[in-house]
This record gives structure tokens, C-alpha cells and sequence, in this order.
């Protein structure tokens, strides 16, 4: 029940991430989340979008180098330690969050939402799958 | 079977080689003598007259020429025919700010084809092919040059010239283009063009690439080799002698056979001017044989290589040279050190990346600052910063143990490199000196 996530080199510097967005927003693409992480000289911006395949395509196509990757979206209930009881069962499974990043949730979607990716997706569904934390697919995203 | 395009001189033994040269430096260096002042005026500095060359073994008497007499010469000075017996020239880029210009009659446009004729029959051209000439056409030589050998094989040419990349491969692929012309870099660039269409080597009816006019490396044949479906033969020459086809490659692609019965090739010492043994390495020069308009006697090319009369089994005779490590021209000295951005491209290719850079060379604070730019590929991307960097710090240390000094890897958007159409723009030197 992963999702895909769109993966985007950028050069450090102004009017880089603009370009992209600019691409996005002809195209028609929305974003749902997104998050910039950032090295000396180059960045690497991660996107949930509506549609995938399509912003890959018109990515390419205006000249972006991107990669698929598969995360997890998970609701987190608005509560006093919601996350960490999230936190809680990867712990218990050792498994480790390479990064994680939040995002108000969609038209559609109960809750806020946040995107982790993680060493081992599959494991971490397993584990998951006995708490009743609601992991969204794709549609659900929206 | 292999095929040649003049067998006879191309496969002549030694003595019957040797002795066409004889009769033609001795020929050519009293044609120059009678109508270069410019030369006869080194000649007398010498003491030489025209009687004391009576063969190739008294060449190495002979006063050499640099570029730097060809820019004082500049237009007329080194020509050797009236103008009204000229009918083209030809000029270099000047991409070093130092334009050639060079002059042909008639008969020095017709054995400049012959020699990239020969280099087309050497990549298994005949009158059945389709050969289109992708390298610019004008001032530059390497258009009209191949134009003009591909008629002499009989080809049918298709001189698109470069640029306009879906037109290219639109004709490539329309009618059947089995030879490609062009730069090296184009040529890369054609290769990936196609491969971003879909289009498998299968597809692509090319069966073989003759690419010159700039440094590339064996890595980056290999790779051309593989996205086109192709054998790539480099070809090499200069506007000074007439243009590409100076020296080819045969079906052994291990060195270039020089054209030595209109062209005989030295290697000297470049700080003593010493001629130097077979299988040295050392300076590479040129004396033209039978050249009317435009004829250079002992042209220094600060070409670096070596040169071999091992018997080569395409059963050409012809001395053969390697490719130049680097021209002078194009050698960088950065803190101290030689560097040539074919080493650049070895790495770049060794390690997974295109070869799709730029070294940009600053002073600052009276150290020099270099830095090499080099295209992200989606092969080399990920969504893993640690593993991106891992690779940029690689591509770091190879250049160290390359070069011996360090470089600063930047990386860079795809495609934002100029990537000029002719030839790539590998170098920006700031350093005010």
C-alpha cells in the first residue's frame, strides 16, 4: 500500500525550484506534498502528486532528472502522542525512517497525513497493518 | 575483405613509398622556394638553398613552421600560387582566438577528398552507402571535406550539416543513413537523442561512424559503439594541411594511418626540436608533399603522440599514429600540472557519468581554482543524498589520481552545459595572467 514519490535534481540556486513548479503548473499537476532537502551545490526535492506518470513524463521531457520512490502515507490522529505511538511500532521492528515530512491532507483524506520513508516498506506495512493506523493508497491520497 | 580507395599507394612496400616521397619533398621544397618568400627568407637564414634537400633524409635540415608564423604570414604570406589559381579556402574556428586561413587550387581540394575518401573505404564505405555529413559545412573543413570524399566513394551524401537533431535522425533513419560524419560529441549527443525517442541500436541503420575534429577517448568510442549500433573510426587532421583526412583509422581501430604519400609525419623533441625515434613520444610534425596553394614545410602541430610502421593487418603500409594525448592547444597547466580534458573524460565515463562536462579554471588569491561540471543522468540519479554524494566524492578521487591535483565535482542540471552543436565547449579558463 506504499505510494510513489517523485524524486527531482535541482541545482542550488535561485529560480531552480520555480522552473519545476512552473512545469508542474502547466501541465496541470497538483501537489499534494513536498519537501526540499539540500546539499552545497545541489538539492533533491520530493513530490506526492495527483498524477505520477504523467509529471514524470512531462519532468523528463522539460529536461528534470527524476526517480520513483516508495513511501508511506500514514493519517496521524491530531492527539497527544499520535506519532509516537506510530514511532513506537517501527521501533519495536527496528526499523529505521530515512526521512519523513508532513502535509495537511487532501480534499478527501480525514486527517493530516505524514510521508516516511523507510529501510524496509514492506515490514513496516506488516507491522502496521496490527495497530489500525490507516496507511493510504494512492487515491486515498486525495 | 578489406577495401581501399587508391590500394596501390595506400598498400605500396616501403621503397616504392619512400621513393614518392623523395621526388616529392624535393619537388615541393623547390615550389616553395620559388614562391614563398616568407620560408625562402628561413631557408637562406640557414644557409639552405633547394639543392641540399635531395630526399626525406635530409628534411630534418629544413627550418620548421609554427602557428605563430602562420598568424604573421596572415593572409597571403605563406601562399604558393597566384590567387587567380586558388578557387577556396578554408579557416579554423579560431576558438583560441588564432584563425588559419588556407588556400586550395583544384588540385589541393582533390587530394584532400581522396584522403577522406580513403578514410571512408576504411570504414567499409562503398558506392552502396549512404554516408550523411553531420559536421558543420563553411569555413570549418570538416563538412566540405567529407562531402567531398563521400562523392569520390560514391555515396549518396546527405549533407545535412549539424545541428537540428530531429532532422538528423529523421533522415537517418527515412533514408537509410548507414555512415555518420560528425564530431565525437555530437555524435554522443545523436546517440542519446535517440535513446530519449526509444530507439534501440537495431533500429538505427548505421553500420558505422567516422568522428574526428575534437579529443575523445576510447571510453566514450566504446559508448558511441553501443548506443548506435555502430564500429566509430576516428580521423584526423588539420585546416593547415587541407582538412580531416590527414590520418584515419582502419578496421584494427588502433592508431590512424597517415596519408604520408601527400603528407610525411615527424616527431621531435618539443623543447629541442630534435627529431626523435620511431615509437617515442614527442611533438608531431607535418610537411606536405604536393600541395600547390597552400604548402608548409615542417609544420610544428603540438599534436602530442607516437608514431608505428608495425605491419597492420588491414594491409595498409602507411605509418600509423595515436590518437594525440592532447593537443598543446588544448592542454590546461593547472597549479603546475599538465592537464587534458580527455583524462576529464576517461574518468567521467569510468565512473558511471556522460561525458558531458566543463572545467572551469580561476585564479583567486594567486592559487589556481578548478572545477569540473558534469550533467546529472538519470542512470546516476537516485533519491538517496548519501549514495549521490558517495558517487561525487568517487568521481572526486578519480580525477585526483588522474590528474595529481584535486578538482572541485560540481553537479549540474541536465542538458545545462552549453552543448554546442559542432564542437563542445569543454573549457573556461578566467585566469588573468
Amino acid at each position: 500500500m506504499s505510494v510513489k514519490q517523485i524524486s527531482v535534481f535541482l541545482e542550488n540556486k535561485p529560480g531552480t525550484l520555480c522552473s519545476l513548479t512552473e512545469v508542474l503548473s502547466k501541465n496541470n499537476i497538483d501537489i499534494r506534498a513536498l519537501t526540499l532537502s539540500e546539499t552545497k551545490d545541489f538539492g533533491i526535492v520530493r513530490l506526492i502528486v495527483d498524477d505520477v506518470l504523467d509529471a514524470c513524463a512531462v519532468l523528463k521531457e522539460e529536461g528534470f532528472v527524476n526517480a520513483l520512490t516508495a513511501v508511506l502515507a500514514i493519517v496521524i490522529p491530531d492527539e497527544t502522542g499520535g506519532l509516537n505511538k506510530l514511532l513506537k511500532v517501527f521501533e519495536e521492528n527496528r526499523i529505521n525512517v530515512e526521512y519523513m515530512y508532513a502535509t495537511p491532507g487532501g480534499k478527501n483524506s480525514k486527517a493530516p497525513y505524514m510521508i516516511f520513508r523507510v529501510t524496509d516498506t514492506e515490514a513496516a506495512e506488516k507491522a502496521l497493518a496490527k495497530t489500525g493506523l490507516e496507511i493510504l493508497d494512492q487515491e486515498s491520497l486525495y | 575483405m578489406e577495401h581501399y580507395f587508391q590500394e596501390e599507394i595506400e598498400c605500396a612496400d616501403s621503397r616504392t613509398l619512400r621513393k614518392i616521397q623523395d621526388e616529392k619533398l624535393v619537388k615541393q621544397v623547390k615550389h616553395v622556394w620559388d614562391n614563398v618568400e616568407y620560408y625562402r627568407k628561413k631557408m637562406e637564414e640557414k644557409g639552405l638553398t633547394p639543392d641540399d634537400i635531395k630526399g626525406i633524409d635530409d628534411l630534418h635540415k629544413l627550418p620548421f613552421l609554427s602557428k605563430a608564423d602562420l598568424r604573421e604570414a596572415y593572409p597571403y604570406g605563406l601562399v604558393g600560387k597566384p590567387l587567380k589559381d586558388c578557387v577556396r579556402i578554408q579557416s579554423t574556428s579560431g576558438t583560441t582566438g588564432k584563425r588559419v586561413v588556407a588556400f586550395y587550387t583544384q588540385h589541393d581540394l582533390d587530394l584532400w577528398e581522396d584522403c577522406c575518401a580513403r578514410a571512408i573505404c576504411a570504414a567499409g564505405g562503398t558506392n552502396e552507402d549512404v554516408c550523411q555529413v553531420s559536421y558543420g559545412y563553411g569555413l570549418f573543413t570538416g563538412g566540405p571535406g567529407l562531402n567531398g570524399g563521400s562523392h569520390k566513394v560514391g555515396c549518396l551524401t546527405i549533407p545535412t550539416s549539424s545541428g537540428n537533431t530531429e532532422r538528423q535522425i529523421m533522415f537517418i533513419r527515412d533514408l537509410n543513413a548507414t555512415i555518420l560524419c560528425c564530431t565525437p560529441s555530437y555524435a554522443a549527443y545523436i546517440g542519446e537523442t535517440m535513446k530519449e525517442m526509444g530507439l534501440t541500436p537495431d533500429q538505427i541503420p548505421l553500420k558505422a561512424g567516422i568522428f574526428g575534429a575534437e579529443a575523445w577517448s576510447e571510453e566514450m568510442r566504446q559508448d558511441i559503439q553501443k548506443t548506435l549500433g555502430i564500429k566509430a573510426y576516428d580521423i584526423y587532421g588539420l585546416t593547415e594541411l587541407s582538412g580531416p583526412g590527414v590520418a584515419f583509422e582502419c578496421s584494427e581501430q588502433n592508431g590512424m594511418h597517415i596519408n604520408e604519400d601527400h603528407f610525411y609525419a615527424e616527431i621531435i623533441d618539443p623543447d629541442t626540436g630534435e627529431v626523435l625515434p620511431e615509437g617515442t613520444q614527442g611533438e608531431l610534425v607535418f610537411t606536405s608533399l604536393d600541395k600547390e596553394a597552400f604548402p608548409l614545410l615542417r609544420y610544428r602541430t603540438r599534436d602530442i603522440c607516437t608514431l608505428t610502421r608495425k605491419k597492420c593487418s588491414c594491409g595498409r603500409t602507411h605509418v600509423r599514429m595515436t590518437k594525440p594525448k592532447g593537443r598543446t592547444d588544448d592542454m590546461l597547466i593547472i597549479r603546475g600540472v599538465n592537464v587534458f580534458p580527455s583524462q576529464i573524460e576517461t574518468v567521467l565515463l569510468n565512473n558511471g557519468y556522460a561525458a558531458n562536462y566543463q572545467i572551469i579554471v580561476d585564479r583567486v588569491n594567486n592559487t589556481d581554482t578548478f572545477e569540473v561540471k558534469v550533467e546529472m543522468t538519470p542512470e546516476m540519479f537516485t533519491d538517496n543524498i548519501g549514495e549521490i554524494e558517495n558517487r561525487q566524492r568517487a568521481l572526486t578521487d578519480g580525477l585526483k589520481a588522474m590528474l595529481g591535483i584535486k578538482a572541485k565535482v560540481s553537479l549540474v542540471a541536465p542538458k545545462s552545459i552549453t552543448r554546442s552543436e559542432g564542437k563542445a565547449v569543454r573549457v573556461i579558463d578566467n585566469r588573468k595572467i
